[in-house]
C-alpha cells in the first residue's frame, strides 16, 4: 500500500511536470489580456488584514471590494474623506480591472472631497482650503491614471480623466489629448472627438489642428452638427482668418 | 457497457443520496445573501448595485461549491465504509475503477446542478433589479427627449448581464470539478473524513500560490538549492488554482478571450482526469 501511495505521489509530480506548458500558457493568456493583475504583496496585507488577505489569496478579491466599497459609501456619508481615500486605495488594488471603482473613486476625491476642503469651516486660511483642494484634485487625476495604466484596454477612464483636466484642472491641451486617445477605441461614443476639438480649440498652438478635426466632424453628416460645435467652429474660422469660401458651413 | 450502466447506477445514487442529506439548504443562504444584499445596497448608484450584486454573487458560487465539491466528496468512503456499503456494492461484480467513477460523476451531478440553480436565482434577481432600475429611469426621464432617454436605458441594461458572466460561471464549475476529483483522491488513502478535509483545504490554499512557486523555482534568480528545490515540489505536486481565478475580472466587465477559457477547462478536465486516474490506482490497492 504504501508504495502505491508513493507511486501516485511520483506519478503526480509527472504529471504536474506535464502540465506546466499549458500552465504556463494560460498564465501568459491572462496577462496578454490583463487578467489576474492584483499585486498580492506585504503592503495590500497590511491594509486588508490577515483574514482579508487569505481572502484576496484564495481568489474573493472581488466580494472584499465589494465589502470594502460599502464601508467607503459609509465613510463618505460620515465625510471622513482621509479615510476614503485609503479605502479607495485598497479597492482599486484588489479589483484594479474594474473601471467602475477607479472612474468613482476618482469622482469622490476630485469632486466631493475637494469641494468639502474648500468649505471646511474648521480651516479659517482660505490659501489652506485652496491647497487641500488641489490635494484632492491630484488625487482624482492619480487615481484615473493609474486605472488607466490598470486598462489600457478601454477608453472609459481616459474620457473621464479628460473631463477632471477640463473641469478641475481647467488643463486644456492634457483634456484634448485624454479625450483623443479615448477616441481611438472602436467603442469609444462619438462625442469624445467632438471633446478632443472643443478642448484643442482651447489649447494655444493647436486651433489649426482643432479646426481640421471640428471641420472633419462637421463633415460627417447631421449627427455632428451640434450647437457648440458650429459656434467653435465659427469662433476657429475667425480666429484662423479662413478665407470665406473655404469656411464649412459653405459645403452640403 | 454493463460496467458503464453500473457506473451511472452508482453516479445517481450517490447524487440522489446527497439531494436527501439536504445539501440544498445551502441554496436558501444563498438567495437570502443576494436578495439581501440587492435590498441592502439599493442606496448606491446602479452601476455599484449591479456590481456588488455580481461580486457577491459569483462570490458566493466560487464559496459554496468549492465547500460543497470538499465535503460532500470527503465523506463518501469513510461513510460508505461505516455502513458497510461499500462492500456490498463491491461484492457484485463492480469494479473499484466504476465504483469510484459513480461517486465522483455523482458529485459531479450534484455541483452542476448546484451551479445551474445559483445561476438561475442570480440572474433573475440582476433581471428584477434592472428592471426596476429601468423604469425608475424611465419614471426620471419623463418628458425628455427621446435620444437622451434611450442612451440612459442603454446605460442601465450594459451596467446588468454580460455574455462574459457565462464563461466566468463555467470556469467556477470547473474549479470545484477539481476540488472534487481532488479531496476524492485524498480520500482513497486518508484515514477519516477530517483528515481528508483538512488535507484539501490545506492543498486549496498552497494552490492559489503554485503559480508564485512556478514562477519562482523557473525564472532562474540566484536562490539557494533548497528553496528552489521546495518550490518545484510545490509546482509540480499542487494544482494551479490561480489559474481559475477569472471571476474577479468578468465581474469587472473584461471579456475572457475564447483561448484563455478553453485552456482553463482543458486545464480543469486534465486535472479531474490526473486525480481520478491517481485515486483509482491507490484505491486498487486498498485493503478494505
Amino acid at each position: 500500500m504504501m508504495a502505491r501511495r508513493l507511486g501516485s505521489l511520483f506519478l503526480l509530480a509527472i504529471c504536474g511536470a506535464a502540465l506546466l506548458p499549458l500552465q504556463i500558457l494560460i498564465q501568459r493568456e491572462a496577462a496578454a489580456a490583463h487578467f489576474r493583475k492584483t499585486d498580492l504583496n506585504l503592503d495590500l496585507r497590511e491594509r486588508v488584514g490577515q483574514m482579508g488577505f487569505l481572502a484576496a489569496l484564495s481568489g474573493f478579491r472581488s466580494p472584499l471590494a465589494a465589502f470594502l466599497w460599502i464601508e467607503a459609501h459609509t465613510a463618505w456619508e460620515n465625510t471622513e474623506w482621509g479615510r476614503m481615500a485609503g479605502i479607495f486605495d485598497t479597492v482599486t488594488t484588489l479589483q484594479p480591472r474594474s473601471l467602475l471603482y477607479w472612474d468613482m473613486a476618482a469622482w469622490h476625491m476630485a469632486w466631493n472631497a475637494s469641494v468639502a476642503a474648500m468649505q471646511d469651516e474648521k480651516q479659517p486660511s482660505e490659501a489652506l482650503r485652496i491647497r487641500a483642494q488641489r490635494q484632492y484634485f491630484e488625487l482624482g487625476k492619480d487615481l484615473l491614471e493609474r486605472g488607466i495604466r490598470n486598462n489600457p484596454d478601454r477608453y472609459q477612464l481616459y474620457l473621464q480623466l479628460g473631463v477632471l483636466l477640463r473641469d478641475k484642472f481647467e488643463d486644456h491641451c492634457g483634456a484634448a489629448d485624454a479625450f483623443l486617445m479615448a477616441s481611438t477605441f472602436p467603442d469609444a461614443p462619438p462625442y469624445c472627438r467632438r471633446f478632443a476639438g472643443y478642448e484643442m480649440a482651447k489649447c494655444p498652438g493647436r486651433e489649426r489642428e482643432a479646426y481640421e478635426l471640428l471641420s472633419k466632424l462637421y463633415l460627417e453628416g447631421e449627427a455632428q452638427r451640434l450647437p457648440t460645435l458650429i459656434n467653435v467652429l465659427r469662433e476657429m474660422e475667425k480666429k484662423l482668418d479662413i478665407p470665406e469660401s473655404e469656411r464649412v458651413e459653405q459645403h452640403p | 457497457m454493463k460496467s458503464l450502466r453500473g457506473t451511472w447506477a452508482i453516479g445517481w445514487n450517490t447524487f440522489t443520496e446527497l439531494v436527501r442529506m439536504k445539501v440544498f439548504y445551502f441554496l436558501l443562504i444563498f438567495a437570502l445573501l443576494i436578495i439581501g444584499n440587492s435590498a441592502f445596497v439599493a442606496k448606491f448608484s446602479f452601476q455599484e448595485q449591479f456590481q456588488m450584486l455580481k461580486d457577491i454573487s459569483l462570490g458566493a458560487m466560487a464559496v459554496f461549491t468549492s465547500l460543497l465539491a470538499i465535503l460532500a466528496t470527503a465523506n463518501f468512503l469513510p461513510k460508505d465504509m461505516e455502513d458497510r456499503t461499500i462492500y456490498t456494492i463491491l461484492a457484485k461484480p463492480v469494479p473499484r475503477f466504476s465504483y469510484l467513477l459513480g461517486k465522483l460523476l455523482g458529485i459531479l451531478l450534484l455541483l452542476g446542478l448546484s451551479i445551474l440553480l445559483m445561476t438561475g436565482l442570480f440572474l433573475a434577481v440582476l433581471w428584477l433589479r434592472e428592471h426596476w432600475v429601468l423604469s425608475e429611469t424611465r419614471a426620471q426621464l419623463e418628458g425628455a427627449p427621446a435620444e437622451e432617454v434611450a442612451l440612459a436605458l442603454r446605460e442601465v441594461t450594459a451596467a446588468t448581464f454580460n455574455a462574459n458572466l457565462v464563461p466566468g460561471i463555467a470556469i467556477i464549475f470547473a474549479k470545484a470539478a477539481l476540488l472534487a476529483a481532488l479531496t476524492l483522491f485524498i480520500s482513497t488513502f486518508s484515514t477519516s473524513g477530517i483528515f481528508t478535509i483538512l488535507m484539501t483545504a490545506a492543498i486549496y490554499f498552497i494552490g492559489h500560490l503554485q503559480a508564485t512557486a512556478r514562477e519562482f523555482w523557473l525564472a532562474g534568480v540566484d536562490i539557494q538549492w533548497w528553496t528552489r528545490v521546495l518550490a518545484a515540489v510545490v509546482a509540480l505536486i499542487f494544482p494551479d488554482l490561480q489559474a481559475f481565478n477569472v471571476t474577479d475580472d468578468v465581474i469587472a466587465g473584461v471579456a475572457v478571450p475564447l483561448g484563455l477559457f478553453l485552456q482553463t477547462m482543458a486545464l480543469g478536465g486534465l486535472y479531474v482526469a490526473v486525480y481520478f486516474f491517481l485515486a483509482a490506482m491507490v484505491f486498487a490497492g486498498r485493503e478494505l
